[in-house]
């Protein structure tokens, strides 16, 4: 008898979703309401974290950075960098006083439905308490060429994507300005092929030297159109320090790169050392057959991200 | 390699001394100026009026710190990148400037400034920000407070470190550093 119980019920539910009815089996979830209100609070809370609480896989790249690097100075530097974030950490300060551009990354889902207030406000308010509340610099111009502080460290710079499901994930990543300026982004003739995306890569990192505060981390978009590898090279930054690239041809290129980037010199602070980048990131997309783009987008050590889903 | 403890204002001797690659502690004061402090300090000297601080033998440090939060003395305070403020630096090393503290190379004409007046640069750890802070005992907006961030302040430091990285002789640890790491 309950043989045939167990046995029916899955069948019932096939059946209601063949007539287009909502069922669990379907998996649409049900459509969720998210405050306003509380988007703002979780971005202020994540802006302050961020600034003041470096992240344990960007910690571990700075303990196992300090064993391998064979420069004294480096290594000096490698122990000022891990005191420095301690004393961030319990003393509720900001790692580095450059505390960024808010760049924030929204991944909505499809089934989620803000109320309250719109997003983009919300995510900027969020912004403009964090950066307040949390005694956080205020770096943003409201005009590149009028050059006016907005005094709130608003607008944030907001990427939205809309993704399955009901909830909404939020990345607070603070973007210091000096690694920001040493990203450079070239559409190479696909004659270049693989050895032009290395040599690329290579020598603006070698351009760059001290200015980014190394050692640092290498996001680098591979592919897509002009704005997309860009975006990518910065996506790629989000990645967990540590973690295996999917792919195992993009794998072996990150290892590859990642040793010529060290065999630069350039070391902790361009100093000089064998230490210059805690990892390389490739994120790769289908491209033109015509085109070949490729973007670097630098990240200081103080790597800062913080995320939340809602 | 040598290590220092110096008091500011440098006397020219101190400047002579410093070689690529020496660590320093500085005691005394530090001037804090960016980008849009440079531009005005060099916009008065080329106006013949007088400067809102004193240069002669002084040590500028490239910082925009952190708001002072309650019951300290400044914000987080670690160094900016220094060749923004390439294009200002030679005027004011020729009018007394000793010292610049900052992170990244610094270009030709600074390099050649250095060389004919005397003065050296100095590498903090960029993003060591915090930890810094806790060498600035006092510090004190002396100019522009509508500059924010970019004012100039007055520090007082304990204990201040940094490294030498371009000396007045052409020394510059960024080329030797690196050459000597290099694979």
């Amino acid at each position: 008898m309950a043989k045939t119980k167990r046995k029916s019920k899955p069948a019932a539910k096939k059946a209601a979703a063949v007539r287009g009815e909502r069922t669990a089996m379907s998996k649409v979830p049900p459509v969720r309401e998210i405050s306003a209100k509380k988007i703002a609070d979780t971005v202020a809370r994540l802006a302050i974290e961020a600034n003041c609480d470096l992240e344990e896989d960007v910690l571990k790249a700075l303990r196992s950075g300090r064993g391998a690097e064979s420069s004294p100075v480096g290594k000096e530097i490698f122990n000022q960098l891990l005191a420095n974030a301690n004393i961030a950490r319990k003393e509720r300060m900001p790692i580095c006083q450059d505390t960024g551009l808010a760049i924030v990354f929204v991944d909505v889902g499809q089934d989620a439905h803000v109320v309250g207030g719109a997003l983009d406000e919300a995510i900027n308010e969020g912004v403009r308490r964090g950066y307040t509340e949390g005694y956080l610099r205020k770096s943003v111009l409201g005009d590149p060429l009028k050059r006016v502080n907005t005094r709130d460290n608003t607008p944030a710079v907001i990427h939205t994507r809309i993704v399955p499901g009901n909830k909404l994930k939020l990345w607070v990543v603070p973007k210091g300005g000096g690694s920001e300026n040493m990203s450079k982004i070239a559409m190479l003739k696909p004659a270049d092929g693989i050895e032009g995306v290395k040599k690329f890569v290579v020598d603006s990192v070698r351009v760059a030297s001290a200015n980014p505060c190394p050692p640092i981390i290498v996001g680098v978009g591979i592919g897509g159109s002009f704005e997309q590898c860009a975006m990518n090279a910065k996506r790629a930054l989000l990645r967990e320090i540590g973690s295996r690239h999917p792919d195992e041809f993009y794998e072996a290129l990150e290892n590859e790169l990642f040793q010529k980037v060290n065999d630069t010199g350039i070391g902790p602070m361009g100093l000089g050392g064998r230490i210059t980048t805690l990892a390389v990131h490739i994120v790769a997309a289908p491209c033109h057959i015509a085109s070949l783009p490729v973007a670097v987008n630098i990240n200081c050590h103080a790597a800062r991200h913080k995320t939340a889903v809602l | 390699m040598a290590e220092y403890s110096m008091k500011t204002p440098l006397r020219p001797e101190d400047v002579d001394k410093l070689r690529a690659g020496d660590k320093v502690n500085l005691n005394g004061f530090l001037y804090t100026a960016r980008d849009a402090a440079h531009k005005k300090l060099v916009d008065l000297i080329k106006e013949g009026k007088e400067l809102p601080l004193p240069l002669e033998g002084q040590i500028i440090y490239y910082v925009g710190p952190t708001p002072t939060p309650p019951g300290k003395p400044i914000g987080s305070a670690g160094p900016t990148t220094s060749f923004r403020m390439d294009p200002y630096a030679p005027l004011l090393i020729e009018h007394g400037l000793r010292g610049m503290i900052g992170k990244g190379e610094r270009g030709a004409l600074v390099i050649e400034a250095m060389q004919k007046y005397g003065a050296v640069y100095f590498a903090a750890t960029g993003g060591a920000a915090a930890l810094l802070s806790k060498r600035i005992t006092a510090a004190e907006v002396i100019a522009y407070p509508e500059l924010g961030a970019e004012a100039i302040r007055r520090l007082t430091v304990e204990s201040f470190p940094v490294i030498v990285a371009q000396d007045r002789y052409g020394g510059n640890i960024y080329k030797e550093g690196q050459k000597q790491y290099a694979r």
